[in-house]
Formats: C-alpha cells, sequence, structure tokens
C-alpha cells in the first residue's frame, strides 16, 4: 500500500525526522485557510499516490492565499494524471540552502534492506544514477544486524560536512520507521538542509506491506482514505483481488499467474481484459458468483472469462457459482467458460445440463481468450 | 534421480491438525509420497490417519527420521515454523503459507544464509517429481514422470503448463513451486543447477512472472552455465505498470521488471520464450525432437 505524502510525513514525526509544518485541505477555502496560518505564503501539493507531481503540476510555490486557494481549487477539481484528488497539503515554505535524496527499501532480490543517499535531490534518482553513479552512495543492511553508526557515516560520506550528522539522524529516523512500521519503501526526494543548518523531510513516498497490515492497525486505518472505483470497493469487501482496466472482456481465475497469462491471451487475440480478478484457492460457489457479480457491475464488460485451473478449487464448484450468479444478476452477458484440473469433467457437465445459453464452454485456455475475444468484438460492431 | 524430493523423502507436516494440512498431507500421501508425521504444538500423542503427530519437529525427526518439512500453518506463525525446520537441519522446506510479512522473509533469508536447508516458498504451490514424491498441493495427476525440468513463480499457470505438457506426451523430472513472494528461498538461478546437474532431466521451462528482477538474473546464468536448453514464459504483458496483480512479488516499477524486459533477457541468453502456455508447450515439444 502507497502512502499519501502527508501520511508518510505523519510516519516521519513519529519517529523524530523533521518535516514542514503542514495542514491537509480538503476545500479551497481551506488552503487559502490554512496558507493564512502559515504567515501568507505556502506549498500546494495534491495528494496522489503516483510520483511525478513536481513537473506535473501537483505542487505549486504559493506567494498569496490568493494564489494557494487557485492552485487548490485546480488540484481538486482537476485531479492529477486522472487520479482523483480529495485533500491538498499546504505546507510552510522553508529557506532551502542544499537538497540531497535518502531512500531505504527492501531489496527483494536478497532479502536484505538497502540504503541510499545522494548529494543531489530533487532529482530523478534512476537517471541520476545512470548519469552520475558516483553521485550515489549504496549499501545494504542485514536485517540481523540492523543499522549501524559505520553505515551512516559511509552512506552520508558523499554530502558536505554540515549536512552529515543531520542526515544521519534522517536516515535512522528513515531506517525506525522501515522497520517498525513494517514497510518496503521509504524515500525521501529531497532532504533539505536550509540556511540556518536545520534539516527536513520535504517529501515522503512510503510502501507498506499488505501483508503486515494486521499488526500496523494505525496504518491500516489510513487505508479507508484513498478513493476506489465502487467496483474496486465492493470486490476489497469481498476479499476478493481485483484490478479495474479498461478493456472489454471481463476475466476471472483463480491464482495471480494464471489470470495475468489470460489477460495476455485476449490481447494477443485483439481484444483488451477489463479487470484482473483472483478468486485465489480453493474458492466456493459463493465467492464465484460473487466474482461475476463483480465483474458484471462493470458497464464496460462486453463479454465474461472463467478461466478456472482447479488444484485446491473445485471445478463443480466453480460451475455451480456460475450459474447462482446467473439466476441472480438479469445480464445477457454471454458467459465463455473454460474449467480444467480437479473435478473438471464434473463442472462442464452442471454447465451442460443447465442449457442456459448464456454460457460458452470451451476446452482450452487458448480456446477460450480466442471466444472471448470474439465475441467481444462482434458485439461492439 | 530428480532434484529435491523423490523417494527417499520424509516429510514432516507443519499444521498438519488443521483443515488444509490434513487435506493435502493425506493427499501427499495417497500419491506415495513418505509423510511420515505432524506437527501442532500442545497435540503430541495423536495420529491423523496413522500419521503420528507431534509437539515440535525435533521430536518428530528423532521419531521418525524426517528430513523435509511441508509447512501449512497461518501466516503468522510460519517464520516460526521455518526456523524450526531450519534448526532441525531438514534437507529441504517447503512453505504453502501465502501473506507473510516480507521482513519477516527478510530475517528468515538472512538466517538461511549458510545452513544446510534448501528453503522452496513461501506461498508456494509446492514440489513434485512425477510418480516419487509429492510435497505440496500440485495435483498429482497433471503430471506424467518424464525428462522435463520445471520451476515456476505460480501456482495455477504452472498447471497449465505442466498440463500442456502432459497433454502432448511430455513427462517431467521435477515441478518446482518457487512462490510467487518478493522474498523467497530457491530461484530459478538455484533450480537451473540443479537441473543442469540432474541426469535425468534434459529441458528444462522457465515460467516467470512481472516484478523483480530474478528472471533477467536467471539470463545471466544461463547464458553463462547451462549446457541443457531451457524454454520460457513470462505472464504479465498487459499488466498496466505499478498496479499490484494479486502476488506480492507482482508488482512493477518503472521500467525494469516488465514482462517485455524480461522476456528480451531471456531471448538474448538463448532461452526461447512462448507466447503462450500452449507455445511453451510447443517450443519444449520441438526442441526435445
Amino acid at each position: 500500500m502507497d502512502l499519501y505524502e502527508h501520511q508518510g510525513k505523519e510516519l516521519f514525526a513519529r519517529h523524530g525526522i523533521p518535516v514542514p509544518r503542514g495542514i491537509i485541505a480538503r476545500t479551497r477555502e481551506a488552503a487559502r485557510a490554512a496558507t493564512e496560518t502559515l504567515g501568507g505564503t505556502s506549498v500546494v501539493k495534491a495528494q496522489v499516490q503516483v510520483g511525478g507531481r513536481g513537473k506535473g503540476g501537483g505542487i505549486v510555490l504559493a506567494d498569496s492565499p490568493d494564489e494557494a486557494e487557485t492552485a487548490a481549487a485546480r488540484m481538486l477539481e482537476e485531479g492529477f494524471q486522472g487520479r482523483r484528488v480529495t485533500r491538498v497539503l499546504v505546507e510552510e515554505r522553508l529557506p532551502i540552502a542544499k537538497e540531497f535524496y535518502a531512500a531505504i527499501m527492501l531489496d527483494r532480490s536478497t532479502g536484505t534492506d538497502l540504503a541510499m543517499v545522494a548529494a543531489e535531490g530533487g532529482v530523478d534518482i534512476e537517471e541520476l544514477a545512470l548519469a552520475k553513479p558516483e553521485a550515489i552512495r549504496r549499501l545494504h543492511i542485514d536485517p540481523e544486524i540492523g543499522l549501524h553508526p559505520y553505515h551512516l557515516r559511509a552512506l552520508t560520506s558523499a554530502l558536505p560536512p554540515e549536512a552529515r550528522d543531520v542526515v544521519e539522524n534522517v536516515l535512522a529516523g528513515l531506517y525506525d520507521v522501515l522497520t517498525k512500521e513494517d514497510c518496503t519503501l521509504v524515500e525521501v526526494n529531497p532532504v533539505v538542509l536550509l540556511t540556518d543548518h536545520r534539516v527536513f523531510a520535504l517529501d515522503a513516498k512510503v510502501t507498506v506491506d499488505d501483508n503486515a497490515l494486521w499488526r500496523q492497525r494505525k496504518t491500516e486505518m489510513m487505508k479507508s482514505s484513498f478513493p476506489t472505483d465502487p467496483v474496486e470497493f465492493r470486490a476489497r469487501k469481498a476479499g476478493l483481488q481485483y484490478v479495474k482496466l479498461d478493456g472489454e472482456v471481463g476475466v476471472v481465475g483463480n491464482g495471480a499467474g494464471l489470470v495475468m497469462s489470460t489477460l495476455d491471451l485476449v490481447q494477443q487475440a485483439g481484444s483488451a481484459a477489463a479487470d484482473f480478478l483472483d478468486v485465489g484457492g480453493g474458492a466456493s460457489a459463493e465467492r464465484i458468483a460473487t466474482s461475476l457479480e463483480v465483474v458484471l457491475s462493470d458497464p464496460g464488460v462486453r463479454v465474461v472469462l472463467v478461466n478456472v485451473f482447479g488444484g485446491i478449487t473445485r471445478c463443480d464448484l466453480v460451475a455451480r457459482g456460475i450459474l447462482d450468479a446467473l439466476e441472480r444478476i438479469k445480464s445477457s452477458v454471454q458467459t465463455v467458460v473454460r474449467l480444467e484440473g480437479t473435478n473438471a469433467a464434473e463442472g462442464r457437465r452442471i454447465l451442460e445440463e443447465a442449457a442456459d445459453p448464456r454460457i460458452v464452454p470451451t476446452s482450452t485456455m487458448l480456446g477460450a481468450a480466442q471466444t472471448a475475444a470474439e465475441l467481444a468484438k462482434g458485439r461492439a460492431a | 534421480m530428480a532434484v529435491l524430493v523423490d523417494e527417499t523423502t520424509k516429510v514432516v507436516v507443519s499444521g498438519i491438525t488443521g483443515r488444509e494440512g490434513m487435506f493435502h498431507a493425506l493427499r501427499n500421501r495417497a500419491y506415495g509420497t513418505r509423510v511420515v508425521a505432524g506437527v501442532t504444538p500442545g497435540k503430541a500423542g495423536r495420529d491423523v490417519e496413522g500419521i503420528p503427530v507431534f509437539d515440535t519437529i525435533g521430536d518428530a525427526v528423532a521419531a521418525t527420521g524426517a528430513n523435509t518439512s511441508l509447512i501449512f500453518v497461518p501466516a503468522r506463525f510460519s517464520t516460526e515454523a521455518i526456523y524450526e525446520a531450519a534448526d532441525a537441519e531438514l534437507r529441504l522446506i517447503v512453505c504453502i503459507t501465502e501473506g507473510i510479512p516480507v521482513r519477516d522473509m527478510g530475517r528468515v533469508a538472512s538466517y538461511l544464509r549458510g545452513m544446510p536447508s534448501t528453503l522452496v516458498g513461501p506461498n508456494s504451490p509446492g514440489v513434485i517429481s512425477p510418480g516419487r514424491a509429492n510435497v505440496g498441493i500440485i495435483p498429482g495427476e497433471i503430471c506424467t514422470p518424464g525428462r522435463v525440468g520445471v520451476v515456476s513463480r505460480s501456482g495455477t499457470l504452472t498447471y497449465q503448463i505442466v498440463h500442456e505438457l502432459t497433454q502432448r506426451g511430455i513427462g517431467q523430472s521435477t515441478c518446482i513451486g518457487m512462490g510467487g513472494d518478493p522474498v523467497h528461498g530457491i530461484g530459478f538461478i538455484d533450480s537451473l543447477e540443479l537441473f543442469e546437474e540432474d541426469p535425468e532431466t534434459d529441458l528444462v521451462a522457465m515460467i516467470g512472472e512481472i516484478g523483480g528482477d530474478d528472471e533477467e538474473r536467471a539470463a545471466r546464468f544461463v547464458a553463462e552455465k547451462m549446457s541443457k536448453p531451457v524454454v520460457g514464459y513470462i505472464a504479465g504483458f498487459t499488466a498496466p505498470p505499478g498496479r499490484r496483480m494479486g502476488h506480492a512479488g507482482a508488482i512493477i516499477t518503472g521500467t525494469s521488471g516488465t514482462a517485455q524486459a524480461k522476456a528480451h533477457a531471456l531471448e538474448a541468453a538463448g532461452v526461447k520464450v512462448g507466447r503462450t502456455p500452449t507455445e511453451v508447450a510447443e517450443l519444449v515439444e520441438a526442441t526435445l525432437s
């Protein structure tokens, strides 16, 4: 789960990392009032779960409450890169002397943490890594021994002397956030050194491990602040792994890899998937029925494709779930079904006996994707 | 020969008295696997259809000579079960459980370095050497004995490809489900290494997906070390960047980790990459003939 900047800064503050004074505003009026509170100038920052705000108009330096109000109004109305903006962060302006980059992330290839510090901040770190690799200090921290002062000294050695101690404190705080809040990424771009030698985290990019939310209750509550598509909301409530996409074939399957592969085959067949929906392992008839309801509630869906390879999932239950859903939903959308694996013969027999014209049985995964794509094109014509 | 599991495998199942643990322990035994013990703290002295239950893995090993751990316990207790199996020096630990916090796995990975145990998983469907032993939840009936080694990050997608191989009469030496989590035990490289050395494996099929750089690193290994042919598949060509598609490991950020990048890396290393599971089976068939 990617946090909003202001939520990330909440975690930072809790672990002793200095952040600018900031006020959350959900209306243009609130942004004006916040700027007045901060002394008449501010930085207005759209809160979204994507990067690139600086270049894309998502961050505005406001020299007056008027300017802050105008900027906030635009962000709240227009959103940012297709995402809804429900709030902006209004922050104090600071006298910046120097900018740096600092991040610690879990390195999935080793299971250890990778810390990175660069003497240049506010830049695209991937570009910097290519253009000036020597500007970046990086080292791995083994979770068995944790972060030590020698790590900090090595990481800050590329920074100007007056910045080293204060940035070391920021890094120690970041490591604390990473390990105690179950994060996989904490990134500050930029860390700023002020003219009076104080240091602040000007930005916060924090990713929290979804698998650990059960023991991070405070963070889990932040989840509710993200705007979701109504269909996604429904799927999440049912505990389904669902991602809304832009195509016309509603895909339901068991297992993330199989569903991703199904999406690819649908595209190769000349159509596009309307979603990714993984029912998980050992799904019941009820779960399958709910999945179909979720997919069919998306008005963009012209055809449904159910692709199940039963291991612990039983295909007879999948077939019953499909029939239950079609009985409940008065939809004319055709459902292409491909069942293989555990109890597949029984599942196919159940569908055959139901003789519902909306069900199109197919025998192979490739054939199912091709049939679904053709039906989708036929309906579009 | 096969790799990782065979006739000498003796399995102790952690969480054997749970619904999933019991179901699959019995299914593995029915397949012919030697499932010799179960572990559920506080339930020592009982048995599950003749499989004795112990309080600790240590007790189970002392009484039965178990050498392989199969873990079905819930996510919050799974890392403990892995540590316990590693301390008992079992040669193989297969963790089926999904949903383990990734930082906990980081510590496990760190602890296991230099230990004798090989970890498969977590979030793994298990390991099967068809006709010899099945340790996990891969349906035995879709496999058939043969000379193709299979290694995959996925579960049901592996079943799909194995099924397509079996339907063409192409059998498998061993199928390794390495699991879909970002931090995991055995990877493509370790698996390729095992298959390269296995005299009963002629070709390896590797099934990857978006996220991470396991496939890219495997490609370098194939180019430098593999003499046996490798056929590949990557799922997730149409996955939108930055969106999570179920597997915790399958997150693309930026350009690296995309399906395109992975397929290119593999092809540059001489791996034939199928665009569909069916084409993977066709490529395997063509390469073997």
